[in-house]
């Protein structure tokens, strides 16, 4: 979860440093401002006059948990498609660019509705009407092939930084940072890219976007073990299906179906913008309020979906791959709102934090078995019952099972006896240090305001987190260590080395991984 | 490779661009529409003027030099020290010698202390000390509140003078260096990135050789002694620091921590002759990969060069972001790849190398070559046109004020200019260089730089999913990146596997 080390957030007990994360606030107070706009989008403004620039977030609360049954990746299928322009940006004339999308979209329908055919396919026919739709295809690009990747060419003509966009199982967010003199260009534009985007060139960039799965998952050991490790760990939610898609989703959904994703999930109440940086909120907001009002609104999506049951016995993929071995596993955890969130942040930091933590130390340097282990929070999410994982890379001539034992033995200390005072002070204090070397940047600090915004519905969460944290306890970490490390709730996932399919019995050599 | 490997446990999100964004710039397309459109109306007032605090350089009379830029925003002080000397610079036998010392510089604690008792002793204050080794160069920085710097700086200061490099942590970080060694074929991209670099420079190249078993083994604790006495000398260091100090009183403490400290013999990079391959298509042959990593490789030049501006100039609008041609032809027209760019390369101090990557589906892999190809004809008989300049240079002049929005990013800038004896002012004189920059000065930088006829052509990839090879390209030259065994004995033994290679 990409929070987590911000949530990670604890306050040191002590006078001074409790004082500067209360004057942390009270200074964001004073130069924070939010709107709930009526059309239910939330602006959030936040004045940090460093420099004559901004940096802007937007979080959009749906991700790929929310791709429909046989589309998945069309989440972030869309967000791809926000980079492609609107009615007035990419096209030489969108009128007549409308009618020949549509074509393509009737061509396509009729192409994969042949080609999908389970019984009495004509594969003469497919061939016919798999060239309607190229030609169809070829006839809509004609009107904006010479505007190719204009809003992009805008931002970044103008001046933009860092433009980039990602998709996670639980959101979406869009950025990039602007000198302060283009803030009302932005507003227009990113106003525009929610208000009218236009889905061309879908299929060329769907090509892309399975480039993007084979460079991220296919051709990538960690990627492939990743992929099989939370398929198994999940079997009912929608963690169980990858972010980037499954290969036949990916040659099937439809412009169409990026069209309805947008339609139902990107709704002004479910998103929050934020813009940090030069800005004085008293002028800026009316500014935003101005292009962004312009988001009609639509009913809130329905969230709910399949929950996932308890694990009842312990489940095991087994890579065996090219690569060098590598080993991880995870117990299944409750979502954000458990009160017992800041409880497994703390167990996330005195296991894994640094060459004090009780992963480096057992494994890197008093068995010297691995060379990086690590505890992870929320993996793959937050936002909905998730995992805790733990990593560790076995060192050459040491296997994933005593690399596992080792993990193993950690988690029991950390059920049967309680972590010491100075593990606990430790793991407060450098909470509280992280958080304030977070609020050092615009990029940063929109990217926080707008998650902690979005999840509770307040981004003083931010700062409140401390609290929470605060009165984290030993015996807490030994309960959530003892209801939530158990055998049967665990999913082990493992590269075990082959070598190469059909080489000779020596191919599988611990260490020198033949290629 | 470690990080990487955490980092993509951490992330595991797909996004619309890769890694990070290259620097670039610009497309072919030409007909406004008839109106003009709703986003040009917009106005755009004038940037307001942005000066920002230069940080004051102090230069001790032992050699040291000291930039100190306050920056009051948060209760925070960081200091970084640069030293001269790096891994480039060791004998070929002992590879991997400043990786370990980098390591252990840290891990193995000071006279007085050891490195656990560090760890604790930092981490119940949440302050880091932590030392990393460079090509050219090796660090040592510290990251603190406030008011924990004169604890912090104490660590800092004496781990600077007084390392030990105990031995028990010499170990680990030799396992470690076996770790990544074992690793490094793991990743396709990895490989790729490895090979390519031999390509351009000569395996034996500090740009390009690395570690193997034989050569970490051989690293021994009083070399790593030798390389502190060798490079640690107040004359090779560059200290920066930032924070919420006063310069004055920050000064004061520094010349008393350092200012009696002797000047040692100045340690001068020598320097290192590339030796590319020929040019010719190379093949790294993978049978777990369905995506292959064509990179196309030659020399770049440096930073020093007047070409620098139009090298720029001509990279944002061949090879970079979403107004690129690459990324516009290869990418979103062709919709070959997802990962696609490239440019002429510089660098600080040797010549950069000159790269264009392609990752592309095994069938698709000729054909991907095929577009480089064209894309670099193109330059001669479509050369880079005047919207596509000014596309460019607009790019790099509207996002200047990226460069140095930040104290943290004017030091880190001065800090490497005075690193490389570049003038302190090399910013400002870029910035004029890019807005002088014409059509012709880009048809000149290609015309210098760029010729196909000198790139390597380098595949990782699948051949038994290959599109068909044209013959132009000649026959692969298969490369072999299997890695040399241990010395016996080095590594333990997993059960029930042998050992041979």
């Amino acid at each position: 979860m990409r929070i987590r080390n911000i949530s990670a957030v604890i306050v040191l007990v002590v006078g001074l440093c409790s004082f500067a994360v209360s004057q942390d606030l009270a200074s964001f107070e004073k130069r924070t401002t939010v709107k709930k706009l009526a059309n239910g989008l939330t602006v959030i403004i936040c004045e940090r006059p460093e420099a004559p620039v901004f940096s802007f977030y937007t979080h959009v609360d749906a991700g790929s948990v929310q791709d429909p049954m046989g589309k998945t990746g069309l989440a972030h299928m869309f967000e791809h498609m926000a980079f492609k322009g609107t009615d007035t940006i990419g096209t030489r004339d969108y009128a007549d660019e409308k009618v020949a999308l549509a074509k393509v979209e009737e061509a396509y329908a009729a192409y994969i509705a042949e080609r999908d055919k389970s019984v009495g396919r004509d594969d003469e026919k497919v061939k016919q009407l798999e060239q309607a739709w190229k030609d169809a295809v070829a006839a809509a690009d004609k009107y904006s092939a010479a505007y190719n990747n204009e809003f992009g060419k805008i931002v970044e003509q103008e001046g933009g930084e860092e433009m980039n966009a990602e998709t996670t199982w639980d959101e979406t967010a869009y950025h990039y940072s602007f000198p302060i003199n283009r803030l009302e260009l932005w507003a227009y534009i990113e106003s525009e890219r929610f208000l009218h985007p236009v889905m061309r060139q879908f299929y060329k960039e769907r090509n892309v976007v399975i480039e993007e799965r084979r460079m991220r998952t296919d051709s990538n050991p960690v990627g492939r073990l990743l992929e099989q490790f939370t398929e198994e760990a999940f079997v009912a939610q929608s963690y169980h299906r990858p972010t980037i898609g499954w290969p036949s989703d990916l040659n099937t959904f439809s412009a169409t179906d990026a069209q309805h994703f947008f339609d139902t999930y990107y709704v002004p109440s479910n998103m929050v913008v934020v813009v940090v940086g030069d800005v004085k909120a008293a002028e800026a907001m009316p500014v935003i309020e101005k292009y962004f009002s312009r988001l009609p609104t639509r009913p809130k999506p329905d969230e709910r979906g399949t929950i996932e049951p308890p694990q009842k016995s312990e489940r095991r993929v087994v890579l065996r791959d090219q690569a060098q071995p590598l080993y991880v596993e995870g117990y299944h955890r409750p979502d954000f709102r458990s009160p017992d969130d800041p409880i497994y942040d703390a167990i996330e930091d005195v296991m894994s934090n640094g060459r004090t933590s009780r992963l480096y130390r057992a494994l890197v340097r008093d068995k010297q078995i691995a060379s990086v282990s690590e505890g992870f929070s929320g993996f793959p999410g937050n936002k909905y019952p998730t995992l805790f994982a733990f990593l560790a890379v076995p060192l050459p001539g040491h296997t994933t099972q005593e690399v596992g034992d080792a993990i193993h033995a950690e988690i029991e200390r950390l059920k049967k006896e309680d972590i010491s005072d100075d593990e606990l002070k430790m793991t407060k204090t450098r909470a509280k240090a992280n958080l304030i070397r977070s609020l050092g940047s615009n990029e940063g600090l929109a990217e926080m305001l707008g998650l902690y915004e979005a999840r509770y519905d307040d981004w003083r969460e931010l700062f409140r987190w401390v609290d929470r944290i605060e009165k984290v306890t030993k015996a807490d970490i030994r309960r959530v260590a003892n209801q939530t490390f158990v055998p049967d709730n665990r999913t082990v996932g493992i590269i075990e080395f082959a070598g190469p399919p059909g080489a000779g019995a020596g191919a599988g050599a611990p260490q020198g991984g033949v290629q | 490779m470690k990080r990487a490997l955490v980092g993509m446990f951490i992330a595991c999100v797909a996004a619309i661009m890769f890694g990070a964004p290259l620097q670039t710039f610009a497309q072919t397309s030409a007909q406004t529409p008839a109106q003009t459109p709703e986003w040009q109306k917009i106005p755009i007032p004038k940037l307001p003027p942005f000066k920002p605090e230069a940080p004051k350089r102090i230069v001790l009379a032992n050699g040291m030099v000291i930039f100190l830029q306050e920056d009051h925003e948060l209760p925070l002080i960081d200091g970084t020290a640069r030293i001269r000397g790096g891994e480039g610079n060791v004998p070929a036998a002992k590879l991997g010698l400043v990786d370990i010392y980098g390591e252990v510089w840290r891990t193995g604690g000071t006279r007085t202390q050891t490195g656990d008792q560090l760890d604790d002793f930092l981490e119940q204050r949440a302050a880091k000390v932590e030392t990393a080794p460079g090509e050219d160069s090796t660090t040592i920085d510290w990251s603190c509140l406030k008011d924990d710097f004169d604890d912090v700086f104490k660590v800092f200061s004496d781990l600077l003078r007084n390392p030990e490099f105990r031995e028990d942590k010499i170990e680990i970080a030799q396992k470690g260096l076996y770790d990544a060694i074992s690793r490094r074929n793991d990743e396709a991209s990895q490989v790729a990135g490895r090979e390519a670099a031999k390509l351009v420079y000569g395996a034996n190249s500090p740009y390009a050789r690395h570690p193997e078993y034989a050569t970490v083994a051989a690293v021994k604790r009083q070399e790593l002694i030798d390389w502190h006495a060798r490079t640690v000398h107040p004359n090779n260091i560059i200290l920066g620091v930032v924070g919420d100090f006063d310069s004055a009183k920050m000064e004061a403490r520094l010349r008393e921590a350092f200012g009696s400290w002797e000047k040692g013999p100045y340690f001068k990079n020598p320097e290192a002759k590339p030796e590319p391959a020929k040019p010719a298509y190379y093949l790294v042959e993978r049978s777990d990969v369905n995506q292959s990593d064509v990179q196309m490789v030659g020399l770049g030049t440096t930073r020093r060069t007047t070409d620098y501006y139009a090298i720029s100039v001509f990279n944002e609008a061949f090879g970079g972001g979403f107004s690129s041609r690459l990324f516009n032809d290869i990418r979103t027209t062709k919709g070959l790849a997802y990962a696609v760019g490239g440019g002429i390369g510089t660098a600080w101090d040797h010549d950069g190398m000159l790269r264009m990557i392609v990752r592309t589906k095994s069938a698709t892999t000729f054909e991907s070559i095929q577009a480089l190809d064209e894309e670099i004809a193109a330059l001669a008989t479509k050369p880079i046109n005047d919207e596509e300049i000014k596309r460019a240079k607009d790019s790099i002049l509207n996002s200047f004020v990226f460069r140095f929005d930040s104290p943290e990013k004017v030091l880190q800038e001065k800090m490497a200019y005075e690193f490389y004896g570049y003038p302190l002012d090399f910013l400002e004189t870029y910035q004029k260089g890019i807005e002088q920059v014409t059509k012709e000065d880009v048809a000149h930088v290609v015309a210098k730089y760029l010729h196909r006829d000198r790139l390597a052509v380098l595949v990782v990839g699948n051949p038994a999913e290959f599109d068909k090879a044209p013959a132009s390209l000649g026959a692969p030259n298969k490369l072999d990146t299997s890695i040399p065994p241990p010395p016996k004995g080095l590594l333990p033994e997993q059960p029930g596997s042998g050992a041979e290679q």
